[in-house]
């Protein structure tokens, strides 16, 4: 175990129970972004350049900005933060300590293969070897996201469009 | 509606063109003149006065800064006859006249003079009716001299140590315009 | 002087830093003579001859200013904000390639910070964390036009991000690399006519530029600190030298899209003619290959630059020369208009190298 990789996955540690705990909101979005952040350099230290990438660009670079701007815009604090009961407090203490104890417990023995240095492949995470196995093993499911993805675009951009008889500045 | 001159036009609302909806060749139009009026700056001679090392020149009939005049022979003309305070229409001078005693006579030209003369320069709207208005040719107004700005509203009240022309030949100007040395050495011979 | 090639690269990378900073602090001087001359007035002429110590004049106006806190501002936001701005735009240049490769000896020096495989996509990435400095800056000064004006930001980059991604893809499709140094070297090949990728991209490299304008807010389309409307913006409760790393961080961000369009669309460090003058060198001056491969690697770092300062003045050119979108003319016309328009980029691109046209 490197020290970087200590080191990040103390800050992902860190920062992702900061998530959970800190009162503010906007903290909290901040929190998840450096997350992501730590999760990319996790990517880096497995030698995948593109996933890295993608991942800042998705979610910390798209994603949490929409998240960013919506708390933003919803304004929360602590005086307007609903109060739960008590009970569903215990409920969800024992529902996310079973997950844990779950987690723990299937994770517990995984002995995580080694890799020789010999035949280890130091491409296997660049973007011309992902292109090619997505656009060869995973092309029908690939296309699909995509399909997906673009009549999500093509929706949005109908949702912009002039309607006969709007104002027109 | 009979229209009331003839210069109104009638605009026919039609569809934008697909030139005009596109934007791009409306952009390169305004770069062009834009950029016309950059490498008019770069080149040609600018417009911009750059004030404190160069001045723009007054007009020739630019009314400033009032000044009272002396004679040839350094006395003051004023003789507080109060015709430029009667003809002033911002009601902008005072004087306190007073009787020249005996061994004064160099000081003053006449036998009355103005003990006090006070011209307030935020009232005064630099119409030049005073100066119409002297007998004595006492008062005028400079072609080169402005008041300058001030904080306090007292010290735009201009007295007589202000107006009145400076004694020495060489700070004397002629309705403004300072002497040349060779006029200054001859009002010395004058004088002497 | 031995230096290991990793201390050369050190050495590059903090000139690449350097260079970015002088190219910011000069942009300030550089936005204000241009905007002068555009409008028929002087500019900047007092400090020093033609004004050039002006930015020293600004910076320590700057750092002598007060430094104020609004009330009820939340502090460590308030100056977390202008920081990441700054780091964020600093960031982005290190995978740039400025030059080819210097050699003296046996050391090859590589005029780029980091050659990484996904160059585009880092940059790409920097540039979409970039929002967050002013998105977090403008909220934390509580104050209602700040918000505003974050917000105007953070959906005005994301917008404008799909539309210059899809503009991008069409070039990766034709390069087949994500490294702007592979892209820049595939632009020029020597002994045949080769052209920059602005011939063949012409409608890309227009939605690019258009894109370009949006993400680093520069007029028309800089809404996020539209002061007719909200003051300053993000920034309006920002005062001293936390204000002035936001004005710097635009201006990096203007000195990175100028040289990453340089490089995608112009051919980056490549000039007509180098590789015959290369051989005129070797063959008639009697000059050693690499002595010659040197000189046209620092011939292409100057046209380079030049390149990236002609569209610098391009920028402060439109900004001076067009009127500022309505918002909702800015969000039409990145969703309506140019997304379907570099879709039908990609697709025209597509066929082009289905037939072969271009490649």
């Amino acid at each position: 175990m490197s020290p970087l990789f200590l080191f990040l996955s103390f800050v992902a540690l860190l920062s992702a129970l900061g998530v959970v705990l800190a009162k503010n909101p906007v903290h909290s979005v901040l929190f998840l972004i450096l997350t992501f952040f730590t999760l990319s350099g996790h990517y880096l230290l497995l030698n995948a350049q593109f996933l890295a990438a993608v991942n800042i660009i998705v979610y910390a670079g798209a994603i949490m900005v929409l998240f960013l701007f919506v708390i933003m815009f919803l304004n929360l604090n602590e005086e307007t933060e609903p109060h739960k009961p008590a009970l569903a407090k215990i409920a969800a203490a024992i529902a996310g300590g079973s997950l844990l104890l779950i987690l723990v417990a299937a994770l517990r023995n995984v002995s995580p293969a080694g890799y020789d240095a010999a035949s280890f492949d130091s491409q296997i995470g660049m973007v011309d070897r992902l292109g090619l196995v997505l656009f060869k093993e995973y092309a029908l499911p690939f296309e699909l996201a995509s399909i997906l993805l673009l009549a999500a675009m093509v929706g949005s951009v109908m949702l912009g469009k002039r309607e006969t008889g709007e104002r027109n500045f | 509606m009979e229209s009331l001159s003839k210069r109104a036009k009638v605009l026919e609302k039609k569809p934008m063109t697909f030139a005009e909806r596109a934007y791009l060749p409306a952009i390169f139009q305004g770069l062009t003149i834009t950029m016309r009026h950059f490498f008019r700056a770069a080149t040609k001679k600018q417009i911009t006065v750059r004030y404190p090392d160069e001045t723009r020149p007054f007009s020739p009939v630019f009314r400033g800064l009032h000044v009272l005049k002396r004679d040839e022979a350094g006395r003051e003309r004023c003789t507080a006859c109060g015709l430029c305070a009667v003809a002033c229409p911002a009601e902008a001078i005072t004087m306190v006249a007073g009787e020249r005693k005996k061994g004064e006579e160099n000081l003053y030209r006449e036998e009355k003079y103005a003990v006090s003369y006070e011209i307030n320069m935020l009232r005064c709207i630099f119409c030049g009716l005073c100066e119409e208005a002297c007998p004595k040719a006492a008062v005028y107004l400079q072609a080169d001299k402005m008041a300058p700005p001030r904080f306090e509203r007292d010290e735009f009240i201009y007295g007589k140590d202000r107006l009145v022309e400076p004694v020495t030949p060489d700070n004397r100007s002629k309705r403004g315009i300072q002497l040349t040395p060779e006029q200054a050495d001859k009002l010395r011979a004058q004088l002497a | 002087m031995t230096l290991p090639a990793l201390g050369w690269q050190g050495l590059v990378v903090l000139a690449t830093f350097g260079i970015s900073l002088l190219i910011a602090t000069y942009c300030t001087y550089a936005e204000r003579v241009i905007a002068a001359f555009l409008q028929d007035r002087v500019g900047p002429d007092r400090a020093g001859p033609f004004g050039l110590l002006q930015p020293l004049a600004d910076a320590v106006k700057l750092f002598t200013k007060e430094e104020f806190f609004p009330a009820g501002a939340n502090r460590a936001l308030f100056v977390f904000g202008p920081c990441l701005a700054m780091v964020t735009a600093l960031m982005s240049s290190a995978v740039i390639p400025f030059g080819n490769f210097l050699q003296f000896g046996d050391t090859i020096i590589h005029l780029q910070g980091i050659e990484i495989n996904v160059g585009m996509l880092y940059v790409f990435g920097i540039v979409s964390l970039g929002v967050y400095g002013i998105m977090i800056g403008g909220w934390a000064s509580n104050n209602k036009f700040s918000l505003l004006g974050a917000i105007r930001a953070a959906s005005q980059n994301i917008s404008y991000e799909i539309a210059m991604g899809l503009a991008l893809i069409a070039v990766l499709m034709m390069s087949g690399t994500l490294s702007l140094r592979e892209i820049t070297l595939q632009q020029s090949v020597a002994g045949e006519w080769h052209f920059w990728n602005i011939a063949k991209q012409p409608l890309g490299f227009i939605i690019f530029i258009v894109c370009a304008f949006a993400e680093t807010n520069r007029t028309p389309f800089d809404l996020p600190e539209c002061e007719t409307e909200l003051i300053g913006g993000y920034h309006t409760e920002y005062s001293s030298m936390k204000m002035g790393l936001y004005l710097f961080a635009e201006y990096i961000n203007v000195f990175v899209a100028s040289a990453v369009m340089s490089v995608l669309y112009f051919g980056g460090f490549n000039f007509p003619f180098q590789y015959e003058l290369r051989d005129w060198l070797v063959s008639s001056r009697g000059l050693e290959l690499v002595t010659a491969q040197n000189i046209i690697t620092i011939l292409g770092l100057v046209g380079l630059f030049a390149k990236i300062f002609g569209f610098i003045f391009f920028f402060m050119w439109v900004r001076w020369t067009l009127p500022r979108f309505r918002y909702d003319q800015l969000m039409r016309l990145g969703w309506t208009i140019l997304i379907p328009l570099a879709i039908f980029n990609i697709m025209l691109t597509g066929g082009l190298i289905t037939f072969g046209v271009i490649k």
